[in-house]
């Protein structure tokens, strides 16, 4: 379980996380999501004790990463597939990982077994594609096998079997009771992985619960109806519907496309449209963080 | 010791450490080899010429080998990797610059004998050898002072992150500002004489001031006796990393 109270970050002049409070459950995958320098990284980074909060904390199954014996047991983390040296062989990228925790070199077959590179493993990182770097990152957060487990942005940059892939992966891990905590810019890539949301825009909490709340809140029904004859149609819908109207254009909700129908030909109202609007989860995800967007500065996220 | 084998398996596994060591040994043996051929055979070659490459350019070598060792692991984030495994990050940082001092170390006793080898199998006449302590000094003395530099190199490559500043700011250092001190009216000679690789230039030639006109840099002007003159150097080595390890504690990484 992760859980961040208030946590709060500035670089210089700019706050990249702000009073942020989230937890994620064990046994779930947990998607983090926001546009791009909202401070998904950001956040990453303060629950792996590499940047300091300049304000409130955020806790790794009870306790402050610091704190954590042999972390790499505890908590994997693939924070960017591209933090090794490209002169390194894969096998020897992890097997030093694993000796900083103590882990036997034969956990480092496993995980390479597990991600299929066992074939590429002396091979030099720089020789490796994308997805293989994407591979080795999970296989270094395996190596301690452990409960929790961070990715950020994983499925950037690959190819739609490599994106099932992590997905049946992520989905397998929490399904062994681990914590999986994914973050993303995609709402879409989420919507078919997370089962739980946190939502964050310019840093701070936008939306926590359940991908299904998230659904159901977000794409709220209504049909959208276009007529010359306003006045008809607005005595035909008063009282039974809500309806707002904007230049002969009318959003009706309340009522389904079938029955507005009925009601504007027995009031002899001509239809020019008839369209339901079904909210998209994009859509709805594009609403939330617009102003997160419009206002944003560079954060640092976005610079390094 | 878990994490000394990390720094051995990190250091190991790329290319450019051992380029370094073999720039290192080619220095070293290069210039004993030069020296041995150029004299004239009526003048003996002495034992600081043959060990000129060693104790100039060596140690700059081995800087350069000790600073990229962190730097590059700042320039490719492995650091961070570092120090989400090891949180504390000072005992990661420690084992680094113990593994780069032993390599220095074993780097040091390598040049310095394989150039006295070289020099006593080339100018079998000159009564080149470890004839007393002074010569044990000189010529065993390299690797202890290759592994205070190496420990001075991670400290600044620590400080710095970036490779080529690192390495710019170390040899321009090394081989420009120590003796351009000398030339700050009055007190220049003074700060000299305790400037760190003049003073460790002491523990290694002692206070031989005749040398012949073998070649060979000039003689240390330190103050301090060879035992003392290693370990300042020593500890200003110690200081620098102490100094290191307090910043890349706070700083986010």
């Amino acid at each position: 379980m992760i859980e961040a109270t208030a946590l709060t970050k500035r670089y210089g002049a700019t706050t990249a996380v702000n009073e942020l409070t989230f937890t994620a459950q064990s046994g779930r995958v947990t998607g983090f999501l926001g546009p791009n320098g909202a401070g998904k990284s950001t956040t990453m980074r303060l629950i792996l004790g590499l940047d300091s909060p300049d304000a409130g904390r955020v806790l790794v199954d009870g306790v402050p990463y610091r704190q954590l014996k042999d972390p790499l047991r505890t908590v994997g983390a693939m924070l960017d597939a591209t933090w090794r040296h490209p002169g390194r062989s894969g096998r020897d990228h992890l097997r030093w990982l694993a000796a900083t925790n103590g882990i036997p070199d034969k956990r480092v077959e496993e995980v390479l077994a597990l991600v299929g590179l066992t074939s590429v493993g002396k091979t030099r990182v720089l020789q490796y594609s994308l997805g293989m770097q994407q591979r080795l990152g999970i296989a270094a957060a395996m190596l301690g096998d452990p409960r929790v487990l961070l990715f950020d942005e994983p499925v950037n940059g690959l190819d739609p079997e490599g994106m099932a892939w992590i997905r049946q992966l992520l989905h397998a891990l929490a399904a062994e009771g681990r914590t999986v905590f994914v973050s993303s810019h995609l709402l879409p890539e989420m919507a078919q992985t997370a089962q739980d949301l946190v939502v964050i825009g310019r840093g701070r909490l936008i939306y926590q619960g359940t991908m299904e709340d998230f659904v159901a809140q977000t794409s709220e029904h209504g049909v959208r109806v276009r007529t010359p004859h306003a006045d008809r149609l607005r005595a035909a819908l008063s009282g039974q519907a809500e309806f707002t109207e904007a230049g002969g254009a009318f959003v009706v909700s309340g009522l389904d496309s079938d029955r507005i129908g009925q009601l504007a030909f027995d009031a002899g109202a001509t239809l020019h449209e008839l369209s339901p609007i079904t909210g998209s989860l994009e859509q709805a995800y594009l609403d939330l963080t617009r102003d997160a967007v419009e206002f944003a500065v560079p954060s640092p996220e976005a610079s390094r | 010791m878990n994490l000394l084998a990390v720094e051995r398996i990190k250091l190991f596994s790329t290319r450019s450490p051992w380029w370094c060591a073999l720039i290192t040994l080619a220095l070293a043996l290069g210039f004993a080899a030069i020296f041995a051929s150029a004299q004239s055979a009526d003048t003996p070659v002495t034992l600081s010429a043959t060990l000129f490459g060693g104790t100039q350019f060596g140690i700059a070598v081995v800087m350069v080998l000790a600073a990229l060792a962190v730097t590059t692991e700042y320039r490719f984030n492995t650091i961070r990797t570092t120090f989400q495994a090891v949180p504390h990050r000072s005992p990661a940082l420690v084992a680094k610059a113990i593994v780069l001092a032993v390599v220095a170390l074993v780097l040091g006793e390598l040049a310095a004998f394989g150039a006295l080898g070289l020099g006593m199998l080339m100018r079998p006449n000159d009564g080149l050898g470890l004839h007393s302590s002074q010569d044990w000094m000189n010529v065993a003395g390299l690797g202890p002072v290759f592994a205070i530099s190496a420990v001075l190199a991670v400290a600044l490559g620590v400080l710095i992150r970036h490779s080529a500043g690192a390495i710019a700011l170390l040899l321009i250092y090394y081989l420009a500002v120590e003796e351009l001190v000398q030339l700050i009216p009055k007190i220049g000679h003074t700060i000299h004489e305790w400037m760190p690789f003049n003073v460790a230039n002491k523990f290694l030639r002692g206070s031989a001031v005749i040398d012949g006109d073998g070649g060979g840099p000039a003689p240390s002007d330190s103050p301090l006796s060879p035992g003392w003159a290693l370990a300042y150097f020593a500890g200003i080595a110690i200081v620098f990393l102490l100094v290191a390890l307090g910043v890349a504690k706070k700083r986010d990484a």
